[in-house]
């Protein structure tokens, strides 16, 4: 176990030094290095600018210096919003992302595994026809296309919620939703398929042969098989939900790290953009490795090995 | 006894019921043909046909290949045909509701021309909705369709031969997929994106290289990226499948006759898993489908004015109030895009795939 | 009150499958006593299981009972709620299953797994449980029980777990045992140690056992009647000595002829039975086995051969024994 925790930070370390590595040398594709803009800066400042960043130094010094600023967390600064540092923008950014995301993840695992275990136990019936109906539809729906509707119809029509900013409970339903749609979909087409497997089990057999009720085989002896794939799911989760968020917060205009880096992009802040990808990498690269260990941890028969 | 056996009473001279209708003919051996007559063979089936015959019993499933076929026909046919086209702009036809005539057009067709309606009406710029939602369409497919097959491509390759060769070399090809697999697409696919833009620009002032602007920078690092990244999980399904497969006798014996690793790969392995590779392919199409809206709808994606349905939708939010059907055309297209190409996916995964046979 | 611990009567039991009807169970009567160890043997398919499962209520789906009864300790089965099925399984019936690697939860510990019964059909609380738990892994003979109370099935090896097995199934001292192959999926070696076993815990607890397998050699060494299954129906039924002595279906002789024997005086050999199972979605009209059958007649073809009784304890349905006794009638009378 220790020696599979070890293995799995180490291929982690190295996937985010890669990535860093990658992230940087992209950028040297972008001509003019980071600080091109639209109004071409004059000679004498991109020279003063370069050599205020180290720019006109050799790749590989820059390269050394980079890894070794990344190192220290720094992210560097970003060109639109002079002076600020990266850091500093997803330090104020990140909170108001995270709070909507942990809800919708919330949400769509509840849920999701609830609507998948009940049309599992339905098998052809109309309950499980009507899940599958929707959870089908669910995956097939871009998240835009979700937000829209609801933008469209909650919000113009019924003029029931906001349709913009993030100021008060009302405001996350929205947002939340569109969140949660897509993964709550996939977990409860996922759980619906494993929980057939598992009931198809010979230790189901045996657990009704004991005389177990089938709410109690149910709970204690399919429930807990059913549900570990479900976990290995939360890595693609929650990189989902952060991708995810890029579009419901530019629809919504909720200003998380999404909508920053949206605008980033279309801004073309580069050390935004790198700063924003590192940091969103990490998150997810970490959060990967810790769902791999609570799977070993939660699956018996991996303990040993 | 317990049961009440039928026993043929010898004592009794009248015969029971039960033998009443022998006759020592019965009692005669039977003939072989006639035995085999009795043996009702299912006859058996290939794998194609057995396959085949399954999906077509899939109401679902054949539902949703017409579907995919009706949009193919709607997405590469009917524009041909279709009056407008998605680039055009149609001079005082600008921002017209769905089957709107603008004035000149309406005058036109008073001198008796024959117009034909905007269906979904015209944008700002006075370009056929329609027109620019079917181009989209197209788009979207065939982004679908060339990057799954890039990724089937590398995929299968990459699988076959980690699992084939085995040993410290499946070891480290599956470290790199490992690797990637953690790697969060999206992110990169973005920074790819915007950072590849510029060298593809340069690229495509070179001669023999102009198609690059015709196909759209955008267009192409996201074929790129695919190629880059999405082929993992194709991979890992391709060398389970080939680590099982190497293990039987026919594979074995390819090699004792001395067939070359390339030829057992290619001939052995890789047709035997060609269930798994297709029911792959097809459920790629509509994720890559699925990314791809989503970078066209941040703007990542084609460059105008070619339109992708991501890119329609989002230049539409904009007048969602006053114009929501600009919004939802394409909305509603990829939706029944994807569904149909997810719900066909998982048609041919229950009737192909065989693991799920029973 | 019936003097019979099982009882069961013209049982009749279908699946209902997408392709058709599959006649699973036709016309099964099984009588057994207490104390009685009965064998079944038939080819897979040939419908044991399927007798012994809804001998629990547990008949998978999508199996129906069209007709018949089944009485186990003078209550009928077949007329039970899902409750009164519920408290009977695991506590006066239990079963064990073929495969031990799969028949155990993955993700609980062999303690809970066999706790789990115990607190369930009797008043004991958990620490009770746990001593019973240990009093059982002691009597299936597996060594280290406390350790082995904390280990998860993927730890014990394929015997350990069938010990296990018959662990949770001894747990509340049921009245039958049923074992559904206990042995086809353990090596040779395990195979002989389970059966010896098993043959020691009856005579300690003195329960009735229904042995289902397809290896003669298993029921040879183990039970006192033998049920010989194909295609559904009870071709033959006898004392094990009948049946290993004086068979008289001619499925029961080749099963005989199949297998190997020790004690063979001369190069003896082997003869297979030909051919191969009736398919179940269109049972032949005549015997099942006529296709197979190396002495079949042209009645065999076109009717279902009835029952004849050998003796007291023996019958079998064949053609040939109706032949038989057709000619001593025929002679008589022409006589």
């Amino acid at each position: 176990m220790a020696q599979y925790i070890v293995k799995r930070i180490a291929l982690a370390i190295i996937t985010l030094f890669v990535v860093s590595t990658f992230t940087f040398f992209l950028m040297f594709l972008v001509p003019g290095g980071p600080f091109l803009s639209e109004k071409a800066p004059s000679p004498a400042t991109l020279k003063a600018l370069e050599e205020k960043y180290g720019l006109n130094l050799p790749v590989t010094q820059q390269y050394k210096n980079y890894m070794l600023r990344l190192l220290k967390g720094d992210l560097g600064t970003s060109l639109k919003q002079r002076g600020r540092e990266v850091n500093n923008i997803i330090a104020t950014r990140f909170p108001v992302s995270a709070k909507i995301g942990a809800v919708a993840i919330l949400i769509a695992v509840t849920v999701g595994v609830t609507l998948g275990s009940i049309a599992a136990l339905n098998r052809g019936k109309l309950l499980d026809s009507i899940i599958i109906f929707f959870s089908t539809c669910g995956i097939a729906v871009p998240g835009f296309v979700v937000c829209t509707v609801l933008m469209y119809i909650l919000g113009l029509k019924l003029n029931l919620l906001p349709t913009f900013g993030l100021t008060s409970g009302r405001h996350y339903i929205m947002p939340v939703i569109a969140l949660a749609f897509y993964p709550m979909s996939y977990i409860s087409r996922l759980m619906r398929s494993c929980m057939l497997d598992v009931l198809n089990q010979d230790y189901m057999r045996t657990a009704k042969a004991k005389g177990l009720s089938q709410w109690k085989a149910l709970f204690k002896h399919a429930l807990r098989n059913a549900i570990l794939p479900v976990v290995t799911y939360l890595g693609p989760l929650l990189a989902y939900t952060l991708t995810g968020s890029f579009i419901v917060e530019k629809i919504f205009t909720i200003p998380g790290l999404g909508d920053s880096f949206i605008s980033s992009i279309t801004g073309r802040d580069y050390p935004l953009i790198m700063g924003t990808t590192i940091f969103l990498a990490f998150l997810i690269i970490t959060m990967n490795v810790i769902v791999d260990i609570i799977y070993k941890l939660v699956d018996p028969r991996i303990k040993l090995s | 006894m317990k049961n009440m056996p039928l026993k043929i009473d010898i004592n009794s001279d009248k015969s029971l019921p039960l033998t009443f209708h022998l006759n020592p003919e019965d009692f005669l051996p039977a003939e072989e043909e006639e035995k085999q007559e009795l043996v009702v063979m299912r006859e058996s089936v290939s794998f194609w046909s057995d396959g085949l015959r399954r999906f077509r019993k899939n109401k679902l499933a054949m539902a949703s290949l017409f579907v995919v076929i009706f949009m193919l026909i709607f997405a590469f046919i009917i524009p041909m045909f279709y009056p407008y086209n998605y680039y055009q702009q149609i001079r005082g036809s600008e921002a017209l509701a769905p089957f709107e005539y603008s004035e000149k057009e309406l005058a036109a067709k008073e001198a008796g021309e024959k117009i034909f309606p905007h269906v979904l009406g015209t944008d700002t710029l006075g370009r056929d909705i329609m027109a620019r939602v079917m181009m989209g369409s197209r788009i979207s497919i065939l982004v679908g369709i060339v990057a799954s097959s890039i990724i089937l491509i590398i995929g299968s390759v990459y699988g076959a031969i980690s699992g084939y060769f085995g040993g410290w070399v499946d070891t480290i090809m599956m470290r790199v997929v490992d690797m990637i697999y953690t790697v969060p697409d999206i992110l990169i696919i973005i920074l790819l994106s915007v950072t590849l833009k510029y060298p593809l620009q340069n690229l495509a002032t070179k001669a023999g290289f102009a198609w690059i602007n015709r196909v759209g920078v955008g267009l192409i690092s996201i074929f790129i990226v695919f190629s880059m990244l999405y082929w993992v999980g194709m991979a890992r399904i391709v060398r389970g499948q080939v680590l099982a497969l190497k293990e039987l006798e026919y594979v074995s014996a390819a090699k004792a006759l001395g067939a070359s690793h390339k030829r057992i790969i290619r001939k052995h392995l890789l047709t035997n898993c060609i269930g798994t590779l297709i029911v792959t392919t097809t459920l790629q199409i509509p994720a890559s489908i699925f990314t791809e809206s989503f970078l066209s709808f941040l703007g990542l994606g084609v460059s105008a004015p070619m339109p992708s349905l991501g890119s329609l939708a989002a230049t539409a939010i904009d007048g969602i109030y006053s114009y929501p059907y600009r919004l939802f055309a394409p909305a509603v297209t990829i939706s029944i895009i994807i569904l149909a190409f997810n719900l066909l996916g998982d048609g041919l995964r229950d009737a192909f795939d065989p693991k799920l046979k029973n | 009150m019936s003097e019979y611990l099982v009882d069961i009567r013209n049982l009749r039991l279908s699946f209902f499958t997408p392709a058709g009807e599959v006649k699973a169970l036709n016309d099964v009567s099984i009588q057994m006593k207490q104390g009685e160890v009965l064998g079944i043997v038939g080819e897979s398919g040939s419908g044991k299981s399927v007798t012994a499962y809804s001998l629990m209520g547990l008949v998978p789906e999508p199996g129906r009972i069209i007709s018949g009864t089944i009485d186990f300790n003078g209550h009928r089965v077949t007329e039970m709620t899902e409750k009164q099925l519920r408290e009977m399984r695991g506590n006066e019936i239990s079963i064990i299953f073929q495969d031990p690697m799969t028949s155990l939860n993955p993700v609980y510990t062999i303690g809970n797994q066999i706790e789990e019964v115990i607190l369930l059909h009797t008043t004991k609380d958990r620490k009770a449980a746990r001593e019973r738990a240990l009093e059982l892994l002691n009597l299936v003979g597996i060594n280290e029980p406390h350790k082995r109370l904390r280990q998860y099935p993927h730890e014990l090896s394929g015997g350990m777990r069938q010990r296990v097995m018959i662990a949770i199934a001894l747990a509340c001292e049921p009245k039958l045992l049923i074992a559904d192959e206990p042995t086809t999926a353990l090596d040779v070696t395990i195979q002989a140690q389970i059966l010896e076993l098993m043959n020691d815990l009856r005579k300690k607890i003195g329960m009735s056992i229904i042995m289902i397998t397809h290896d003669l050699g298993v029921v040879a060494s183990m039970c006192e009647k033998i049920a010989v299954m194909y295609a559904g129906k009870i071709v033959e039924y006898g004392t094990a000595e009948e049946i290993f002595y004086n068979p008289q279906h001619e499925y029961t002789k080749g099963l005989l002829m199949s297998i190997p024997k020790l004690n063979a005086t001369e190069h003896e050999k082997l003869i297979p039975i030909e051919g191969t199972p009736v398919d179940m979605l269109m049972p032949p009209q005549g015997c099942p086995f006529a296709p197979r059958c190396n002495s079949c007649m042209k009645i065999c073809l076109r009717e279902m051969p009835p029952y004849t009784d050998i003796n007291a304890d023996h019958y079998s349905a064949c053609w040939l024994l109706q032949k038989e006794a057709y000619e001593s009638l025929k002679g008589g009378v022409a006589q």
